[in-house]
């Protein structure tokens, strides 16, 4: 991004008088537009336009729900039914901005398998795949705290709980969290400094997300053979290939978050958090959202807290070590026939932990827990370093177009020899 | 293509779906499915079940329960009971509420108008729990998105699907009739048994009895609907589902107008696509061959 070399030609004078001082047209036009993208990326890849999108929509709507949101414990409920009720299509907004944060979720999760499954994270993207697991961390946080915003029950007791979580730190816990609660409870101060870390974090997200993209440019896309472009015949140019397909993706995915937002938006939420927030009143059972369930099951796999904690966020971290831990030299799984069958064991592992963390902490739950969450861990830790070293991968294709269009060489142009060899020369 | 995109939405489906088995919520004895006419792609409430539910909240429940964050003038509006502006003005007038200061600095009372908020019938939340046992009653404004019962599997994968939405008002309905005779050896003192409410024991006494609400009459002088526990129970459900969702109306009959335009842009650009790609050749999705 910062020394690019770029194949824009600026045509009307102002754009050359721009150019010459700020090279920013060619910048786009290199990212977005002459950009060579491995010509079999599959639907999967357009999860990260998508994200893109997401992130936007969800910036967008809170910005306007925050000019009618009051963040105090006295009215914080009272005004988020004020925008239900009187901001002129003030449901709309809310309603979106809710559902979009689910959906922000599934489209990361979705993108993070996709990731998993293609070794996305291999070598040369191991910073980019790093950056993503930041923004993994930033996005829970910040749904984290948005929940908490409409100060229901749910919100309340939730922050209760999760902000606990910190008093497990030996010596300085409670200092820890004293400091996040602005006093000895969760109270107003804490519904204060959460809308506004809830409305700084979006923001951090942006930033890591530029970079994340920036990391992306320099090695260029993987793609399901995980072999890497060799010649024209593998690339097409981003425009108008991948803009045309990742808009009819964003549509189509935008047609399953209409289905909520206009039918069901009340679905992926919780009963409880429509009920004042009660610092005298538990709820029956209290459970996060929907996308932090597995980690949820996580916490409380084993009885010691602090373990605990130390699980649930190892849980998280190990996957920034992914990159080291998988020792095989082969990117792509559809050439491993071994770990196809153990990635798909982890998908159901995740799904499973996301059940059993919606489910009370009791009873044959807690040792299926404890199961899964070694299942869990097993991936990362045992199963990828040993596959690497004992899994024998079946043949790769000499390279893209070869696995794409049979060795005949079939029709079909691509790009212009050399132009997508190397997809940034200089980072 | 198809592959993926199959992949995709089971993964999708079953990411959130988690959520569905995380709404479970306390014991009690699932509350039978009640057709409501607001229910589904196309639903729509129906005024006269509104006004019916308006007056058993009025004759019933207000005594008791609060209704803070309905004005006057919503009962009014598109998409609700829709009384008149005069009928509306009439409600208002029946209450006093605080209006300020004389010029004396002494507070004085008015009569309500349109734009103020339902008067609650308790002056604060200990006076509130004082009168009733030690337990305020709930205020009533979005008890229909508040209340809950667990779906089970595999209702909570098929409910996406038949938008089935109606978990709150199918247990207040049911709640309210679930005044039932309490098992033999039920100690009257610890409360009042339902049941329908999760665990039993409810601080609130039923409510509802046959003929406790007068129903506006047809020409021959018979009620227009029953005037049974059955009804008033759902009519004040459905009642209280609109002072819950005021713009039910309006977010469905936008859904399908978004939804047909998303299908039919999808549409289009599916062929845009075809078309774009047919210059390379066609979309050829690089799946291993082994």
């Amino acid at each position: 991004m910062s020394s690019h070399s770029t194949t824009y030609v600026p045509k009307s004078a102002a754009a050359k008088w721009l150019e010459s001082r700020l090279p920013i047209i060619g910048l786009v036009h290199s990212s977005f537009v002459a950009f060579p993208v491995p010509r079999n990326l599959t639907y999967f890849w357009t999860f990260g336009a998508i994200l893109m999108v997401m992130l936007v929509v969800q910036i967008v709507t809170g910005i306007v729900l925050a000019m009618h949101y009051t963040p105090h414990a006295d009215h914080a409920f009272t005004s988020v039914e004020h925008i239900m009720r009187n901001v002129e299509y003030g449901w709309l907004l809310r309603y979106l901005h809710a559902n979009g944060a689910s959906f922000f979720f599934i489209a990361v999760y979705i993108h993070i398998f996709r990731g998993l499954f293609y070794g996305s994270y291999k070598a040369p993207r191991e910073v980019l795949w790093i950056l993503g697991v930041i923004i993994l961390l930033l996005m829970m946080a910040t749904a984290f705290m948005g929940y908490v915003l409409p100060w229901g029950q749910m919100s309340f007791w939730g922050a209760t709980v999760i902000t606990n979580l910190f008093s497990v730190i030996p010596l300085v816990g409670d200092t820890i969290v004293s400091f996040l609660w602005g006093g000895y409870s969760v109270g107003n101060p804490t519904l204060n400094r959460f809308f506004s870390l809830h409305y700084l974090l979006p923001f951090m997200i942006f930033g890591v997300a530029m970079l994340h993209v920036w990391a992306l440019h320099v090695p260029g896309n993987n793609n399901p053979t995980g072999v890497p472009i060799k010649s024209g015949k593998d690339a097409l140019p981003f425009h108008p290939y991948m803009t045309v397909k990742d808009t009819f993706s964003i549509v189509c995915f935008f047609i399953v978050l209409a289905w909520f937002v206009f039918y069901m938006p009340n679905y992926l939420g919780h009963a409880d958090n429509y009920v004042p927030a009660d610092p005298a009143a538990t709820p029956a059972h209290i459970v996060p959202e929907w996308y932090f369930l597995p980690f949820y099951a996580i916490l409380r796999a084993v009885p010691d807290a602090l373990l605990g904690v130390v699980l649930m966020f190892a849980a998280i971290a190990v996957l920034a070590f992914l990159p080291w831990l998988d020792t095989s030299k082969v990117r792509s799984g559809a050439y491993r026939p071994v770990f196809k069958v153990i990635f798909w064991a982890f998908v159901v592992t995740c799904l499973v932990l996301g059940w059993l963390g919606s489910r009370p902490a009791e009873g044959i739950y807690v040792v299926l827990t404890q199961i899964f969450t070694f299942l869990y861990f097993a991936y990362f830790l045992i199963a990828l370093p040993l596959l690497g070293l004992l899994e024998k991968p079946l043949p790769l294709p000499n390279s893209i177009s070869e696995a794409v269009l049979g060795k005949k060489q079939a029709s079909g142009s691509g790009m212009p020899v050399g132009a997508a060899a190397e997809p940034q020369s200089k980072g | 293509m198809k592959k993926t995109l199959i992949i995709a939405g089971a993964l999708a489906a079953s990411l959130a779906l988690s959520s569905g088995a995380a709404q479970a919520a306390g014991g009690g004895v699932t509350p039978p499915r009640q057709d409501w006419s607001f229910a589904g792609p196309f639903g729509t409430y129906d005024r006269a079940q509104l006004q019916r539910g308006f007056q058993v909240f009025t004759a019933v429940c207000a005594s008791c329960h609060g209704l803070e964050k309905i004005s006057f003038r919503n009962l009014a509006e598109a998409g609700g009971p829709e009384y008149s502006q005069a009928q509306v003005d009439a409600f208002a007038a029946e209450f006093l509420v605080d209006g300020g200061y004389d010029e004396f600095g002494d507070p004085v009372q008015r009569p309500a108008t349109p734009a103020d908020f339902w008067p609650s019938p308790f002056a604060n939340y200990q006076q509130a729990a004082a009168a009733n046992g030690g337990k305020a009653p709930p205020d009533l404004s979005v008890m229909a998105k508040a209340r809950t019962f667990e779906r089970g599997f595999p209702w909570w994968i098929t409910d996406v699907f038949t938008q089935y939405n109606e978990n709150g008002v199918d247990y207040m309905a049911a709640f309210l009739k679930g005044y039932v005779d309490p098992p033999e050896d039920f100690d009257p003192a610890l409360g009042n048994w339902n049941l329908y409410y999760p665990g039993h024991i409810v601080a609130m006494p039923n409510v509802l009895f046959e003929g406790v609400v007068e129903y506006p009459r047809d020409a021959q002088g018979r009620p227009v609907v029953p005037e049974t526990v059955e009804q008033y129970a759902k009519d004040v459900t459905a009642f209280l589902m609109w002072t819950a969702e005021p713009h039910l109306e309006a977010r469905k009959a936008m859904g399908f107008q978004v939804l047909v335009f998303l299908i039919v842009f999808a549409g289009l650009l599916y062929f845009t696509k075809k078309r774009i790609w047919a210059r390379v050749g066609g979309e050829t999705e690089g799946h291993a061959t082994g």
